[in-house]
């Protein structure tokens, strides 16, 4: 009886439990309270600055009045540039990883850098990019080309190039667990019908990764479009009211280009500008709370895409694990 | 009169330091279905992979002997795998359908050949899938997810997609296990109409379906052939005592 009671009696855990899920609970309101707040106000503060003039004006008079056309602009065709640089290298590697190279100590080695790199501190990878792109590769190709000091200087190109390494550790890490993810019975069945192994991953394996792979592109988009410590040294402009554009001839009619040899602004760099660099700190408050809500939309937006793909991908992948 | 399609001579099939297989020597026959049985881990799986050579895919695979398809040896290096894999079609334990439609699943053979022909495609389709005996339950619903179907139906799609490349040998690893009475009854009368065209050899672990469904029935213990002959014989009256022992439920 009395041992029965004891085996049952498991009030004073089950309080201990209780007084644990407890503070866990108010230290997760207080958190989300805080992020409420500080979202909150940007959010009113913001939408007060925001019209159409905003998002497509150049700044005016010392940054205190004007939009921050050109900062959406260059933030855009950067991240635009980074994936360009970043997803099919990254998607490459990945396949070539998982699919075709043997695992011995090379690739274990590479496997083990490519983890190590995601936490690379970003100020690093840019000093990497300076060092790198504009010193090495950019000059060398002037040397080359004899194009006088046209690659060997801060510009959009190596910027993006810079943020895509950056971002290759994730699409490479994301792109290895959507391809590891398959079933080796979908491999299999593909062999059986007698396709060869690139047919069997270039039909079976990668679009059934897609939403995997798709996901990790997306994230990681949304963790380029905000950072700034990387692209600091390597062409982010603090004010340039004229868009990075080249108009390409071609004949009758000119075709405006992303001029990639360009300098260009940037949102997060323009909010870091604005709160610590212009003449008037103050004065350009209203315009700093509109940017970063502009910067946070964009992000925003971007995870929701990701979440949304997220979503459908595992609806399929429930499909798939059904009978 | 029976003819041989697949002999295989002194096989022995290694993974790193595991010997699956153990000098096996077997012939089997030509629109005859041959079940191999054996209790688990002796080397079933590994014979039916090593006749369409998908362990060639496995890592450390190595083999010694011969295996040849109509008189000719399909480990030779100038045999293009790709061509052997259209003769030899393999079912596996659960349906592999694709996460696609299932005119998608049928097409998926046919269009990495190069057939582009739509109509042509169409009558693959259409033709496998009566052949595979579910035409009927798909007919109306080609453009649904293959993965909606009963799992029954879906293993009969598979047979389906494995005839749509037009191989003479149909290799099946425990069809039917994961399959509820009906749907495994389906399956052997399927099996049974099929052989009329193919060759087909059944690894199965139920000995009723063995006896039910194969003309030749060969015995397997520890990666060693221990007996093959007619599956009436192996089942009323075996020569070798283990394969009696096994064929009645004594172990295994
Ligand atoms: N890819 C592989 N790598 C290493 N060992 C393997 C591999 N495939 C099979 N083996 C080994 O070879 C032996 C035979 O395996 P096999 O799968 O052929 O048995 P089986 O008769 O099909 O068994 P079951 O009835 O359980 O399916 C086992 O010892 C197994 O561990
Ligand atoms: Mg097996």
């Amino acid at each position: 009886m009395s041992d029965i009671k004891d085996k049952l009696g498991m009030k004073s855990k089950q309080l201990g439990g209780i007084a644990a899920i407890g503070s866990i609970k108010s230290l997760t309101l207080i958190i989300f309270l805080v992020l409420f707040l500080i979202l909150g106000k940007i959010f009113v503060e913001g939408i007060e600055v925001i019209n159409w003039d905003f998002l497509i004006d150049s700044p005016r008079n010392n940054m205190t009045e004007g939009g921050i056309g050109p900062a959406i602009f260059g933030t855009i065709a950067v991240s635009i540039l980074m994936l360009l640089f970043a997803v099919p290298i990254g998607v490459f590697s990945a396949i070539y990883l998982n699919e075709y190279a043997t695992d011995n100590l090379l690739t274990r080695l590479i496997r083990a850098s490519v983890n190590n790199l995601a936490g690379t501190p970003s100020i690093v990878i840019g000093l990497f990019g300076f060092g790198f792109f504009i010193l090495v590769v950019g000059k060398s190709i002037d040397h080359i080309l004899q194009t006088g000091l046209l690659f060997g200087q801060p510009a959009m190109l190596w910027a993006s190039a810079t943020l895509a390494v950056l971002i290759l550790p994730t699409i490479i890490v994301t792109t290895l667990e959507a391809l590891n993810s398959i079933p080796y019975s979908q491999r299999a069945a593909a062999y059986g019908l007698g396709a060869t192994k690139w047919q069997t991953i270039k039909y079976v394996v990668i679009p059934q990764a897609k939403p995997g792979i798709l996901t990790g592109v997306i994230l990681s988009l949304s963790r380029g479009t905000g950072e700034i410590a990387p692209i600091l040294f390597l062409g982010c402009a603090f004010f340039l009211p004229e868009l990075p554009i080249a108009q390409i001839n071609m004949g009758l009619f000119s075709i405006p280009m992303i001029n990639p040899t360009d300098q260009f602004m940037h949102l997060a760099y323009h909010i870091f500008i604005l709160a610590t660099q212009s003449t008037n700190p103050a004065l350009t408050m209203p315009i700093q709370y509109g940017t970063t809500l502009i910067l946070i939309m964009i992000t925003l937006l971007l995870n929701l895409a990701a979440i949304i793909y997220r979503y459908k991908f595992r609806k399929t992948l429930e499909i798939t694990g059904k009978g | 009169m029976k003819e041989v399609k697949i002999k295989i001579n002194n096989l022995s099939v290694y993974f790193n330091y595991i010997q699956a297989l153990n000098d096996v020597s077997i012939e089997l026959y030509a629109n005859r279905v041959t079940s191999i049985i054996g209790p688990s881990g002796c080397g079933k799986t590994s014979l039916l992979r090593t006749i369409n050579r998908m362990n060639d895919l496995m890592h450390g695979f190595r083999l010694t002997g011969e295996v040849l398809i109509d008189g000719v040896n399909i480990y030779e290096p100038e045999i293009d795998v790709v061509n052997l894999r259209k003769l030899v079609g393999m079912i596996f334990q659960k349906s592999n359908l694709f996460p696609k439609s299932v005119y998608e699943n049928l097409a998926f053979a046919p269009m990495l050949h190069g057939i582009k022909d739509k109509k042509e495609i169409e009558e693959i389709v259409e033709r496998t899938a009566i052949q595979a005996g579910v035409w009927n339950e798909i007919k109306d619903r080609l453009n649904e997810n293959a993965l909606n179907f009963s799992a029954g139906q879906q293993q009969r799609i598979c047979i389906a997609r494995a005839l749509t490349v037009e191989p003479d040998i149909l290799l099946m690893d425990e069809p039917a296990t994961a399959l509820d009475p009906v749907s495994t009854a389906r399956i052997e009368e399927l099996i049974f109409e099929l052989k009329r065209k193919y060759t087909i050899v059944v690894v199965t672990h139920n000995m009723q379906q063995a006896a039910r469904i194969s003309d030749y029935t060969a015995f397997f213990y520890l990666g060693h052939l221990v007996e093959y002959d007619k599956t009436t014989r192996i089942f009323t009256n075996p020569a070798n005592k283990q394969t009696e022992d096994y064929v009645t439920g004594r172990f295994g």
